[in-house]
Parts: structure tokens; sequence; C-alpha cells
């Protein structure tokens, strides 16, 4: 029961929310790149929140199943293909013993998310499912999926889901390759000149080829500070924008350090982060200073839109009220 | 009164600066602080990452704003507390300097005006109070380095940085306990794992305890190197 992987793609790893409570014994929190990706996936499926998904980069893994369970992709467009036809992304997909999930490279995006409806068998180390590549701790044997793995579910009875055909949503989510992302300034702006802090804000990015699970660095104009930029080291939260003596932005994403001793100019909004984790090479990045109050009015906008999500699922799709329209038309037409 | 800025670092997380200063005193208050707050149970916190001379909190916004939860810490860290002063437990690193094992020794004692032997002889006659673990799992932060060997980070940081490497940055000193992208200068490479996921305690050292940097000749190091991949070295510890 589960799956056998055909080929692992690129950078295929089991991950969740992540493992908070020992970042001050300096384990990063790590867990997916894209948050709302993830959710999306999960919510496809009825699954529980934080359930455990595979994360794939860039080019995506062959998996053949080996016994019927269903699927949601989310996240970048990885043209995913089910025993050769394609099949849609933000979808749940109903899948067969012997069928062979093929999940290609992305044509949009950096990332995309496989949510499972009969879980993944997967220790729980402490206190999360996710791999952390660097320890080698968490997820699969704490590595990334290769040719030959096997990943067998952790539950046998969700082969069905009420309102199935409904559950699918019309995303199309990181076409763009120029965005504009919100941060909140500080918390050591103030080691910025004026003339640092107008180039951050009013100047174009371009993403570089450093870009891992640890964060990603920006080619543009040199961000100047006042007299440099070391700090004492200090704690490191998710989406902080470090900037070096280098001139050049970096953002920290999920497998972001702990600590660290450059100066953070500002930290990116949490609604945000998913469009720079999806980030391509080249692609250009600006950035938009907003108020804390303002960032926590977008993520209680972002639980709104994720409830309209889990009630559109949870309805009786229209081709379907459609047939029984048909029926009733048919029924008075010869009644 | 202390002095501390309460500041938003991003919509999740607050950090509260103490006196930017590397000092056991403050230090001291910021673990101090961070045992207040874990004791109160405050709901929407999820972690805590104390540091040197600031506290981060991470908390659900959608649990407590940060208006409200900056209200509540500011008021549980203007509380006096008191700590209590344990006994001395010094860690004896042994650590090869320069060469292929401390790339930037040279950088260090030029920058430092010293010979490369006065740095060594600086670096390692003093013992290092482990202010806080972070960055990496088993990252130690040294407070205490002597001024004069004080160098700035690199400008571009190393993609790779091998693991037992010693380093300066800026003005504090540590071991990278694995392989990693990092910006310090580096002086030295230690045998000693302190961190190791196969070992029944991963971490070695704890925030509080002190470190003592020991020179060894490279055959020293290649021979505790063997003990430790067999698992017999033993780390001396100096308890007083």
């Amino acid at each position: 029961m589960g799956f056998r992987v055909i080929k692992g793609g690129l950078l295929t790893t089991v991950q969740d929310l992540g493992r908070s409570g020992y970042q001050s014994q300096g384990f990063n929190v790590g867990g997916v790149m894209d948050r709302r990706s993830f959710r999306i996936a999960n919510l496809l499926l009825d699954n529980p929140e934080n359930e455990a998904v595979l994360e794939c980069t860039l080019i995506g893994p062959t998996l053949e199943f080996t016994s019927s369970q269903i699927i949601a992709i989310t996240g970048g467009d990885f043209r995913p293909e089910l025993n050769d036809d394609p099949v849609p992304m933000y979808t749940a997909i109903y899948v067969n013993k012997g069928d062979v999930l093929k999940v290609g490279s992305a044509r949009t995006g950096r990332t995309c998310y496989i949510a499972f409806s009969n879980y993944l068998q997967i220790p729980v180390v402490m206190g999360s499912r996710s791999t952390n590549l660097k320890c080698g701790i968490g997820g699969f044997k704490g590595r990334k999926l290769n040719d030959g793995d096997y990943i067998s579910t952790r539950i046998k009875r969700r082969k069905y889901l009420p309102f199935f055909l409904s559950r699918s949503l019309p995303l199309h989510e990181f076409d763009n390759s120029t965005e504009t992302v919100r941060v909140i300034m500080g918390p050591q702006d103030d080691m910025f000149s004026s003339k640092g802090i107008e180039t951050f804000l009013n100047s174009e990015f371009t993403i570089s080829s450093n870009f891992d699970r640890m964060g990603v660095r920006m080619e543009g104009p040199f961000v100047e500070s006042k007299t440099g930029s070391d700090i004492i080291s200090d704690g490191i939260a998710l989406g902080a924008i470090q900037v070096p003596a280098h001139g050049k932005p970096i953002i920290l994403l999920a497998d972001h350090q702990t600590a660290g001793g450059y100066a953070k100019i500002g930290t990116v909004a949490s609604v945000d982060l998913p469009k720079v984790a999806q980030r391509r090479i080249d692609d250009k990045i600006r950035f938009k200073s907003i108020t804390v109050e303002e960032a926590q009015h977008l993520i209680k906008v972002e639980e709104h839109e994720f409830q309209e999500f889990r009630n559109r699922i949870h309805k009786p799709c229209k081709e379907v009220l459609e047939v029984r329209l048909t029926a009733q038309r048919l029924e008075k037409l010869f009644s | 009164m202390q002095n501390i800025k309460i500041v938003p670092e991003g919509d999740s997380s607050i950090l509260v600066v103490f006196d930017q200063t590397i000092c056991p005193e403050v230090n001291q208050k910021i673990a101090a602080a961070a045992k207040l707050i874990k004791a109160q149970q405050i709901s929407g916190i999820i972690d805590m990452i104390p540091t040197y001379c600031s506290l981060l909190i991470n908390y659900n916004p959608l649990v407590m704003s940060y208006e409200a939860l900056r209200e509540r810490v500011e008021s549980i860290v203007r509380m006096e507390s008191r700590t209590e002063g344990g006994r001395k437990k010094v860690w004896e690193i042994p650590v090869v300097y320069g060469g292929v094992y401390g790339p930037d020794l040279e950088t260090i004692a030029e920058h430092a005006g010293l010979s490369q032997e006065e740095v060594i002889k600086i670096h390692s006659s003093q013992d290092y109070l482990i202010y806080m673990l972070g960055f990496l799992p088993g990252f130690t932060y040294l407070g205490g380095l002597d001024e004069r060997i004080h160098t700035p980070r690199l400008a571009a940081p190393r993609v790779k940085i091998p693991a037992g490497s010693v380093g300066i940055g800026g003005s504090q000193t540590g071991i990278y306990p694995m392989d990693s992208p990092g910006g310090w200068q580096l002086m030295g490479m230690t045998p000693v794992k302190t961190y190791d996921a196969s070992r029944e305690v991963p971490i070695l050292v704890e925030a509080g305890d002190y470190i003592r940097f020991v020179p060894v000749s490279e055959e020293e190091y290649l021979s505790i190197k063997k003990e430790v991949e067999a698992g017999t070295y033993k780390v001396n510890v100096e308890e007083g």
C-alpha cells in the first residue's frame, strides 16, 4: 500500500509545516517552502492542515501507485501526467493500483506539492515529518527521494471523498515573472542610509541562481548601509531580508539558519512568502513597505479565502447540478 | 529600569532588544526573560530564540496581534528577575591552527597587526562563555574574544565551510558543527564533533558552559580525529 518512486526528480522531499520549539538549540524549523500551496493541496482532500506532502523542486518525480487513493497537486505548474495523459493541477485525482504519475518540469513556479488522501507513512521526529536535509533527520530517511524508494501510506480507507467532482480550484498563482513583495521594515533598517532604503524600496531586483531551501540572493543595485551591516548575531524570522556588506539582499526561506550576524533591512509579509519561494532565476522582484498591522490583516484575509475554498469544494458541482436540472426538466416534459 | 526595545520582525515574530553589548549580565537577563515568558504559557507563542542581547519570539498572529503580544511581553521583561550562579564547566577543544585548516589566519593576523603565533596565543589563552546555540544545530556563539583579534566577516559568505572549522566573525568566535555556508574568517579546525546526530547526546555543549581552545599539532589533530571516528575520544572537561 503506497507508491514506488520510479524517478526521484531533482529534489523531492517529505515536508509539513516544520519543526518548531528547537530553535534555541540551533535546529531550524524547515518545512514547506510555499505554505499556501501546501495548505491548498491538503484542503482539496480534506486532510489535516499539517499533513505531510511531497515537495517537488523544478523537476518532479515519477511515482507508481501500488494501491488506489486520491491525490492533489498544487503550486507551480509541473504539467503532471497520469499514465501519459495530462491531469489538472489544483484538482483531486483518483489514482488506481498500477497507475503511473509523472510530475514533469516546472513551467511556472519552482516547487509543487503532492498531497495524499491516505497519508504518508513517515515517522514523526521532534514533532514533525519534515525532512531536515542538513541534519539528515526527519522525512524519508532524512534525505531526498531517490529512484527505487518505496513509501507506504498510513491508512487504507479513504478511497472516496464527497463532492469529488467539485474538488478543483481554478488557480494559476505563479504565472508572473515580476512580482511586488510586501515587507515590514526592520528590525535593523536604521543601519541603512536613506539612500540605501530608497534603493531597496524603489529598485527592481533579479533572482540569482543562489537559490535553495535556505534562501535566495538577489542581484540589483547596491543597498547602502551607514557604517557596515555586521550586527551582534540575533534570531532570524522566516522571510527576513539580510543585506551583507556586498549590498545584495538575501531573503531567508524555510531552511534558514536560526541566528545570524547580517543586518536585516526588513521581513517579507507571510502572505507574500509563497511568491518568493516560487520565483525562478532571472525573475524580478520589487519591494513595497507595509505596516505589521496591514500584514496581519492580510493573513486574516487569506484565512477567509481558504474558508471560501473549503465551502466551494463542499458543494455539488455545476455539472452534477445541471444533470439534475436536465433530469427534472425531462421529468416535467413527460409527466 | 533597563533599556529594552520591542520591535516587529515581520508579521509573525517580535524582537526584544536589550543593550547591544556582549556581556554575561545582559545574556543572563535574556535567559531569565525567556524563562519567565515560557512559564506564562502565552497562547500564540510558537518558539523563542534567545541570543547574545536580544530575544526573538515567533507567534501566530491569528491568535494574538502584534500590539497585544508586545504589551504582554513588555510587562514581563520589565519585571526584575534573579539569576542563580552555577558551577563553571569548561570544555577543552583541541584545535590545529592555520595552514589548510585555517585559511584566514593570515588575514586575521594582518588585520590585527600581529604575527600568526600571537593570534593563536591570544585566541587559546581564554575561557569563552557559550552565550547561545544557533545558526546551526550545536553552533556555539562564544563571548569574550580579545579585542586585538576582532576581524570583520567576509564581504561575501563562503558557500561551504567544513565541519569543525574554528573562526572569527567580528567580535565573536566559534566552531562550525557541520558543513555549512558562512561568513566567518577561518583560523583553525577541531577534530571534535560538537554535533553528531548518531550520538546519544547529539549536541555536546550547553549555553552557559565555557570553551577553551587548546592548540595541537597536525599530527595530534589527525590522531585525535581517528579516535573521534572510532568513538573512543572523550573531550576533557574541567569543572569547578
